[in-house]
């Protein structure tokens, strides 16, 4: 058994594309391996900035032959058919073949033997190959080249079984090959020259002492404890942030963590302009006071270089810099406060929103409008307060600071309404009003809020749908998915009962956002075809009575009653469903209820009395919403449906009366149970 | 052709390649400086110009005329494009009317200077030689966190776009690292490798200062020392307010136009150079217009599309010239 170890050194790797470049590398050299037979224990693969690597185990160092026999056509078959199977075996006459009886009759036999050998043979191709896949998020060319990689290759290791595989990748033009050998380069300034290596374990250590750590989950744990460890120091919190500290491990081969400080002068501006500035910007990372929780003065920075002054020239240069953004945010900060939100509206006329849906002035009407609809149907929203915060919600849009960081919108609106002394609720309701922003992001819950918020998502939904932009397979440029999800988690967890429709002028619209509760509630164990079966029965356009209908069925689908009414149910559809299709005229005659006089068979009495008891529970429960005892009703018909199909013919030869009652009978049953939700389109 | 070029001495140019072998097989580069360590902005110019001819970059001057950046450079707009190697540097004076702040912010201006590089095709070793030219201006590297961060590039008005990363020195953005991949909207032949050092942001960094106008323009024991702010200062205030109150945006909107229309004649004629010319002017026109506020946001849109379009068509034109022979072209 062998180890193949592969490392393909570059120019600087974007973080983004680090991790997802080492794992298509792995999986493309796996699946190459699969495909020529051979076979391995375990594959790793790791990413630094400036190189991707993997590691192969237990690989054999040779093949055997293996022989494949396949079939052909008949003996004497059409030479079409003799071409077709002489070509896919890849031989050239039939001489190569053999005619065997397999019993059935002669037929041709081809035994093709793939021949085996040293690994180290295979290898070269399957490398180049998952080279050539590999798909990088976007590539380039350099120097003369025609070949795509992420940034210029500059070597490329390729051992097996500790030896050196002939190979090389040429990227064309007039430029040199890049051959396969046995040596890389370390850390780009605390490492010179090159280093020749003779296995994976060789090469790990002797990273390791050119200041290169491999793992990425390595360099993200030195991260993390280096700024505890600096933050424990400092008697402060590191904020946690995961995705900062994912692109920062790929920033760096490296790490070494440092305390920088944040100038006195910075610290009135809003936090959160303090953050969006250090982590976009800078790449810092945010610490907070142990009391209360607020932003510290302090940040964690990693830098990728072990400074002979001990780092004390790096921090100063940070804290340099940051100092240099944030009178940038601090100057943004002081001039937008000369200015009301009121004042900015004009400018919103110049900022379009779309061409076909005019500018950020056009929407904020539409969303005024909305605003005021919709606060009659919040619970301690009131419509003044609602149009207020409309008319101001993008008025940040406009601001110095959001011009330069267009991620604080919104944030920025709340904190220059409280500047002016706006009411708390309206300044909520502009900060609150992007929200949520996805589905890990916070939902609005203050009335107001929960307004703005959905008159924002609303318009944005019914304006491009009406403009023809819907969403397409995996295009969404306007995020309407995300907004349809938006409304629905508003809705949902604030229980606000709002008439859609009423904001709805397309039909296709609701079926939209039906198709995105089915998704948003999947996750909630909430079955697909429960709410397909409750938004069948078509005109609910309020989620909160259409999920607790849906809710009431799943639970009642789950006891014994409710899978055996299904059954039942099912029986009676397919019955009527069989000789409606046979009588086409059938439909009209067996709607309404069964005549009491034809009733013959006690079973069939029965079953119309728990109709009718049913139909008198069913239609006030679900009148008063009272879905749970809807079900509690239906329930009631089990048993006798279960006599009725056990003892009872429906479909009498010889009497024809007798016969239409019994199919009204089973209608009626179908017409009641269908009233609660379109039990055809439960899945059984 | 009557005047002699001058040449490089023989001996130099001998030196200068054996050093490149020797630096390709270096991971860093320590290449004693021929300059000292600069102190004030004419020296870093000098000692980038200095570092880059030694590469084997032609010195070139600033192109005369208005530009938003070095890139516009004929040196890089379109000899970036057709078969034939080129190195070159200069210093680019680079006009952003809507930069402007009346000489009262410490970073923005209206007018400052790009140091520019660009190596077509691309050497391997490339990103060595970038670093050799930190060493040169005093950034050393034992002191220092340089980084390389994503940052792909893209200019609308000449249909061009690169990818390469923001260089960090200490979190700090000191240069533009780009590969051109497209230029005019046309595949390159070769890749250029183009470094723009923003070098009013790189002095006040090298030389600590707070505020662009106190930067040493040149040496402090000069017989007559200034500062930036000397050189500089009033035509900030002067020109900011010619940029955003008294240009004429009605000569401007014609001049827009008339370039426009040159610019295409002159295609037609298969003269891209002077095309050339004319689009430059048209995009400058643009920009104060820009400037002046009197572009909306749709419109705003199409002017970037037209003169992506002359740009675009000067660029084609260009590339004829380049791979059709000169007797051809002659006649």
């Amino acid at each position: 058994m062998a180890e193949l170890l592969l490392e393909l050194l570059s120019e600087e790797i974007p973080a983004r594309m680090q991790a997802r470049g080492a794992e298509d590398l792995k999986r493309l050299v796996c699946d190459g391996l699969k495909a020529a037979g051979l076979v391995f224990s375990e594959a790793r693969a790791f990413a630094t900035p400036r190189r991707l690597a993997l590691v192969i185990e237990g690989l054999p160092t040779a093949r055997e032959d293996v022989t494949e026999e396949r079939r052909g056509p008949r003996v004497g078959a059409p030479e079409q058919a003799v071409q077709g199977f002489l070509k896919a075996a890849g031989l050239s006459s039939l001489e190569q073949a053999e005619k065997r009886d397999t019993g059935k009759g002669a037929f041709w036999f081809a035994v093709v033997t793939k021949k085996g050998g040293p690994t180290a043979e295979a290898l070269p191709g399957i490398i180049e190959a998952a080279m050539k896949a590999l798909p990088w998020p976007k590539s380039m060319k350099w120097g003369s080249g025609t070949m795509n990689w992420v940034r210029p290759l500059q070597s490329i290791i390729a051992l097996f079984d500790g030896k050196v595989l002939a190979g090389e990748i040429a990227p064309g033009g007039r430029m040199a090959p890049v051959p396969f050998g046995d040596t890389t380069r370390g850390h780009r300034f605390l490492s010179q020259g090159e280093i020749r290596v003779s296995g994976f374990a060789d090469y790990c250590a002797k990273l390791e002492t050119a200041h290169v750590m491999l793992d990425p989950a390595e360099r993200k744990r030195i991260i993390l404890e280096g700024a505890e460890k600096l933050c424990d120091g400092a008697q402060i919190a590191l904020k946690a942030d995961e995705g900062l500290l994912e692109e920062v491990a790929g920033l760096v081969e490296w790490p070494v963590p440092m305390l920088g400080t944040i100038d006195a002068q910075f610290m009135d501006v809003p936090p959160e302009v303090l953050v969006v500035s250090m982590r976009t910007h800078q790449r810092y990372f945010a610490t907070a006071r142990r009391s209360d929780g607020g932003l510290a003065n302090r940040f964690v920075v990693v830098a990728n270089n072990v400074a002979r002054d001990g780092g004390a020239t790096i921090v100063d240069g940070n804290e340099r810099v940051l100092r240099a953004r944030l009178s940038d945010a601090k100057f943004f900060w002081d001039q937008d406060r000369t200015v009301l939100l009121e004042e900015r509206l004009p400018a919103l006329k110049d900022v379009v929103f779309h061409a076909k849906l005019g500018t950020q002035a056009d929407r904020v009407t539409r969303i005024e409008i909305l605003a005021d609809k919709i606060a009659a149907f919040v619970p301690g929203a009131d419509s003044a307060g609602a149009i207020l915060a409309a008319h101001l919600c993008k008025a940040d849009l406009v601001s110095g600071m959001v011009g330069e960081f267009p991620e604080l919108q919104g944030v920025m609106g709340r904190y220059y309404a409280l500047e002016e002394k706006l009411p708390p609720a309206i300044a909520d309701a502009i900060g609150d009003h992007y929200a949520p922003a996805g589905p890990n992001d916070r939902c609005p819950t203050a009335p107001l809020s929960i307004v703005v918020a959905l008159a924002d998502k609303l318009d944005t939904l019914t304006s491009f749908w009406r403009i023809g932009e819907k969403p397409t397979g995996s295009r969404d440029p306007f995020a309407l998915r995300r907004a349809a999800l938006g409304i629905i988690r508003i809705i949902v967890e604030n229980g606000i009962r709002l008439p859609l429709r009423q904001f709805f002028e397309a039909d296709d619209l609701m079926a939209f956002l039906a198709e995105r509760l089915k998704v948003q509630m999947r996750g909630r164990g909430v079955r697909h075809d429960v709410v397909d079966a409750v938004f069948g029965l078509g005109g609910e356009d309020d989620l909160v009575r259409l999920l607790a209908r849906v809710e009431a069925v799943q639970s009642f689908l789950a006891t014994e009653d409710g899978r055996n009414l299904l059954t039942a149910y099912g029986r009676a559809a397919n019955i009527v469903r069989a000789e409606e299709k046979k009588d086409k005229a059938l439909a009209g005659r067996i709607a309404g209820v069964p005549d009491v006089a034809l009733l013959e068979q006690v079973e069939e009495k029965n079953v119309a009395d728990a109709l009718a008891a049913a139909s008198r529970l069913v239609r006030p429960a679900l009148q008063g919403e009272d879905y749970a005892g809807a079900m509690t009703a239906l329930a009631g018909l089990r048993r006798p449906l279960d006599a009725l199909f056990d003892k009872v013919t429906v479909n009498v030869v010889d009497k024809p009366d007798l016969r239409l009652n019994r199919l009204k009978l089973l209608n009626e049953i179908r017409a009641t149970m269908d009233s609660v939700a379109d039990f055809s389109r439960i899945e059984g | 052709m009557g005047v002699a070029p001058i040449l490089p001495h023989r001996k130099n140019g001998l030196k200068s390649r054996k050093d490149k072998a020797f630096r390709a097989s270096g991971n860093t580069v320590s290449e004693p400086s021929a300059r000292p360590k600069p102190t004030c902005f004419q020296e870093l110019i000098l000692t980038l110009q200095d570092y880059w001819a030694r590469q084997g970059c032609l010195i070139l001057q600033p192109y005369d005329m208005e530009m938003g950046a070095g890139t516009f450079h004929t040196a890089t707009t379109l000899r970036a494009l057709g078969p034939k190697p080129w190195y070159a540097a200069y210093v680019q004076p680079s006009r952003r009317p809507t930069d402007g702040r009346y000489g009262e912010n410490p970073n923005r201006l209206q007018h400052y200077y790009q140091f520019q590089a660009i190596l077509k095709p691309s050497p391997p070793d490339i990103l060595e030689r970038y670093l050799g030219s930190l060493q040169a201006i005093g950034i050393d590297t034992t002191l220092h966190d340089i980084r390389f961060v994503e940052d792909d590039w893209e200019s609308p008005t000449l249909g061009a776009w690169g990818l390469g990363w923001e260089v960090w020195c200490d979190g700090m953005e000191i240069t533009q690292f780009t590969y051109f991949q497209q230029v005019g909207g046309i595949e390159v032949d070769l890749v250029s490798g183009e470094i723009t050092y923003g070098l009013e942001r790189l002095a006040m960094y090298l030389f600590d200062k707070k505020t662009v106008y106190e930067l040493p323009f040149n040496r402090a024991d000069s017989d007559v020392p200034l500062t930036y702010g000397d050189v500089f200062l009033q035509n900030e205030q002067e020109q900011s307010a010619y940029n955003f109150k008294h240009a004429d945006t009605q000569m401007l909107f014609r001049h827009f136009a008339d370039a426009e229309k040159e610019c295409a004649g002159l295609v037609a004629k298969r003269l891209p150079l002077p095309a050339y010319e004319q689009c430059i002017k048209a995009s400058h026109c643009f920009n104060l217009l820009d400037a002046r506020g009197v572009i909306g946001v749709a419109e705003r849109q199409s002017y970037i599309l037209r003169v992506r379009d002359l740009a675009k068509a000067c660029c084609e034109a260009w590339l004829a010239t380049q791979m059709a022979p000169a007797a051809e072209r002659a006649a």
